[in-house]
Order: structure tokens, then sequence, then C-alpha cells
């Protein structure tokens, strides 16, 4: 495994002031030399199914039990309700999901062929709410956004991420590749200092996965309740005591393309359960 | 919207016993919690629930705040006519809420 291998800072678009942290500590800092090179390669990649108990692998895989499939079902009624100016629903374009969004949130987050701009799945759902269906755009994390997010992404279950770093894309996988070697917060870690350096070992209950997104949104235990990848990243910014960036803002973004990237060929798993 | 799933065995035969299961998706608040500044969350936990098979009350459960969110109730009855299944619930901020599902008995 290559963590903790051959370390080159010239690359690293990481402040000086990192650069002193990281020559006292070399060996915590997994920066591989050039960008695209991965530090866990794709054949070790491991889903944080992995890492949960057989409790919670069990309750993920029955499609009742997995109280993730609640938020499904409220979902696929929102695809087939009729809302905005024109009175179509999702269906009335879209028509079937199972087909139609199949594959579609393994794509994402995508570059906007209308906008330009970087949007994750739930973004891109919400373009399509107000700028196609001309009805109120979902707010962030709320119940039916992460309901149609949940349906949406069920039709990618089974099918491998695999995102597009090309184009105007890079400079956010760029970015979003500093901001996850970075350390930040009161405890001074980057996200690589656990997902990358110490995955498969205990903090606290928890034992620690190589952070991947393939299974949201995902049902997790301690929140009683559905929540987005960026809910969690937002639990992960908390843990080191970092500053909490919004559901939403670019800076979440960017990470989350490169946590995409760095997922590529990991399989779907939405409605995931966790602890 | 979707507050609830039931699941039943497609078809189940005349006294034979068959599972009913219901997943509410219900926050179960507990009242014991505070909020971000410190303000006491309401407690909002479902009541009571009422299962019905064929209008007749088949499972009556009592809830309280030491449920978990989005409870999971399985069951047994016994396959008496085909029919419905129905609950029925309400909750501390007084929502009431209706689900059902058929039931179809062979012989
Ligand atoms: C008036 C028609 C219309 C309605 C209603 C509509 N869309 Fe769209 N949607 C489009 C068009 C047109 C596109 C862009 C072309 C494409 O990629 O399919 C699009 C694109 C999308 C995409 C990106 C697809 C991809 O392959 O990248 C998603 C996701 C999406 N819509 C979800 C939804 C959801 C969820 C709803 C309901 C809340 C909805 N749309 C309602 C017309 C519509
Ligand atoms: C102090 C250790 C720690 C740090 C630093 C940390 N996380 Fe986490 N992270 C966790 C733990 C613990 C969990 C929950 C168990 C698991 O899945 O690893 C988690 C979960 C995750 C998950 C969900 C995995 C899944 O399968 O659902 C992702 C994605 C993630 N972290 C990304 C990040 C990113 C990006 C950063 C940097 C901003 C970061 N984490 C920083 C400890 C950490």
């Amino acid at each position: 495994m290559a963590r903790g291998a051959a370390v080159s800072l010239a690359v690293a678009r990481i402040g000086a002031a990192l650069l002193a942290v990281a020559c006292a500590v070399p060996a915590t800092l997994a920066y591989a030399q050039s960008s695209t090179t991965r530090v866990i390669p794709l054949d070790q990649l491991k889903s944080g199914l992995a890492y949960t108990g057989e409790d919670v692998r069990a309750l993920q895989a029955d499609d009742f039990a997995n109280p993730g499939m609640l938020w499904v079902e409220r979902g696929e009624k929102i695809w087939n309700t009729p809302a905005g100016a024109d009175g179509k629903s999702c269906a009335s374009c879209h028509g079937d999901a199972k087909s139609s969004m199949k594959g579609v949130a393994a794509r994402y987050p995508a570059i906007d062929a209308k906008s330009k701009q970087l949007l994750n799945i739930e973004a891109r759902i919400n373009a399509s709410r107000s700028g196609d269906q001309k009805a109120p755009a979902f707010a962030p994390e709320s119940e039916d956004m992460l309901a149609i997010t949940a349906y949406v992404n069920m039709q990618s279950r089974g099918v491998p991420v695999g995102v597009s770093i090309d184009g105007a894309a890079r400079e956010h996988f760029e970015r979003g590749r500093a901001f996850y070697y970075t350390r930040r917060g009161q405890m001074n870690m980057s996200c690589a200092t656990c997902h990358e350096q110490n995955f498969g070992k205990r903090l606290f209950a928890e034992t620690i996965s190589q952070g991947q997104p393939n299974d949201f949104p995902i049902y997790r235990l301690e929140w009683q309740t559905m929540g987005s990848l960026h809910r969690r990243l937002r639990a992960c910014l908390y843990g080191v005591r970092a500053e909490l960036l919004p559901v939403g803002s670019p800076e979440l973004l960017d990470v989350e393309l490169f946590l995409a990237w760095r997922a590529q060929g990991l399989k779907g798993e939405a409605p995931a359960v966790r602890r | 919207m979707a507050d609830a799933r039931i699941q039943i065995a497609p078809q189940v035969k005349r006294g034979d016993s068959f599972e009913v299961k219901i997943a509410i998706r219900h926050a179960m608040e507990t009242g014991y919690r505070v909020d971000d500044v410190g303000k006491p969350i309401k407690r909002n936990v479902i009541r009571a629930l009422v299962c019905k098979y064929n209008g007749t009350e088949a499972l009556r459960v009592d809830m309280s705040s030491g449920f978990a969110a989005n409870p999971l109730l399985q069951f047994w009855l016994v396959a008496g006519n085909s029919g419905e299944i129905s609950f029925e619930w309400d909750d501390d901020a007084g929502t009431r809420y209706a689900e059902r599902a058929a039931v179809t008995v062979a012989g």
C-alpha cells in the first residue's frame, strides 16, 4: 500500500505553515507525487459497509427493514406528483426513473452543460426542479430533498462511481484534493489522517472506514434519520473541531468531486445504512 | 406523503398465521433534547397505533419516547377472510395518519 509513501511536497498546494507541520511529521502526510496518483489503489477500495457491523449490513440489505427505503418511497411519490407552473411531474419529462435515472448519480458531481457550474446530484435535481419543472427548489437537507435524492440515487445501485475530472472540472478536483490533504481544526488533522492512514482502526466506538461517498444519502443510526454526504462531512469537520462549512458550499462540493474520483469503480449503495 | 410502508405476504391460507410488518417514518422526538441554542425540542412521538383486520381491532400499541425513530413493527395474525389490514396512529403534534394494505386469503 502506498500509504506514507514518497512524499512530494513540491506539488502540494498547501500553505507554508502546513509545510512546517509536514516536515515535523513527514510520515503522516501521505501526499502523492502527481495529483492523480491514488493513495489507495483502485483494487483496494472498500465501501464503508465493510467497516460496519453484521447488524448494519443486514439492515441495509433488507429492503423492507432499511429505514432509508421510507425516503425512497417518499421520493417516488415526489417523482410522480405534478408541481410547478405547467403542472408537470418529474415523470412527465423523464418517464420511468428506473431507466432514465439509472447510473445518473454515479456520474455526479459533474460540470453542468448549461450553467458551466460544478453540480452535485442534489444541485442538479434542483436545477431541473426550478429550471425545467418551474417549481420551488427543494431546501438543502430537507426531507423532500433527501427523499428525491434517495430515489434518484437508488437507481444507481450497483453502478460503479465514475466522474470526469477533465476540462472545467479539473480545477475543482485540484481544490478538492488540496482540501482533503490539508490539516484543519483544533485537532490539526486532514481527511487523509483518518481515512487513508488509519482506516480499519477504531476511533471510540467507530471503525474508521476509507471515507467513501458511494452510499449517500445514508440512514445514519446516530442521526436517527437520513442525511446527505455534506451532512456527513460536517460531522467529520466537527470531529476535528474545524470550521463547519454549510451544506452545498463550494469547498464541500470540490471535496465531493475529489471523493468521487477517489472512489472510482465502487458500486452505488443508496440508500445505505451507517452507524 | 409516504409516511409508512406495509408488508404482507401476497397470499395467505385461511387458518394460517401470517406476518405483518409496518415501517413508519416518524422522528419520535423524545422531548429530552435541546436545539443548537439550548431551547428544548418539544416532544412529538406516536401515541397510539391501532391495526384492524377487516374492521376488527387486531393490535393496539401504546408508544412512548422509548421508541427509536422510524419504528418498525412486526407481528403475526391468523388469516380469516380476504380484505384489508388498516393502520391508524396519531402523535403528540395532533397529526392523524392512516395506511392500509390488501390481504388475499386462499381456501
Ligand atoms: C419540463 C420537463 C422536466 C421536468 C418536469 C423535470 N425535468 Fe429533469 N431534466 C429535464 C431536461 C430537459 C434535462 C436536461 C436533459 C437531460 O440531461 O436529460 C433534465 C435533467 C435532469 C437531470 C440530469 C440528468 C443527467 O443525465 O445528468 C436530473 C438528475 C433531473 N433532470 C432530475 C429531475 C427531477 C428529480 C425532477 C422532478 C423533481 C425533474 N428532473 C423534472 C426536464 C425536466
Ligand atoms: C478524526 C478522524 C476523521 C477525520 C479527520 C475525518 N473523518 Fe470522515 N469519518 C470519520 C469517522 C469515524 C466516520 C464514520 C465511520 C466511517 O465510515 O469511517 C467518518 C465517515 C466519513 C464518510 C462516510 C463514509 C461512509 O461509508 O458513509 C466520509 C465520506 C468521510 N468521513 C469523509 C471525510 C472527509 C472528506 C474528511 C476531511 C474533511 C474527513 N472525513 C475527516 C472520521 C474522520
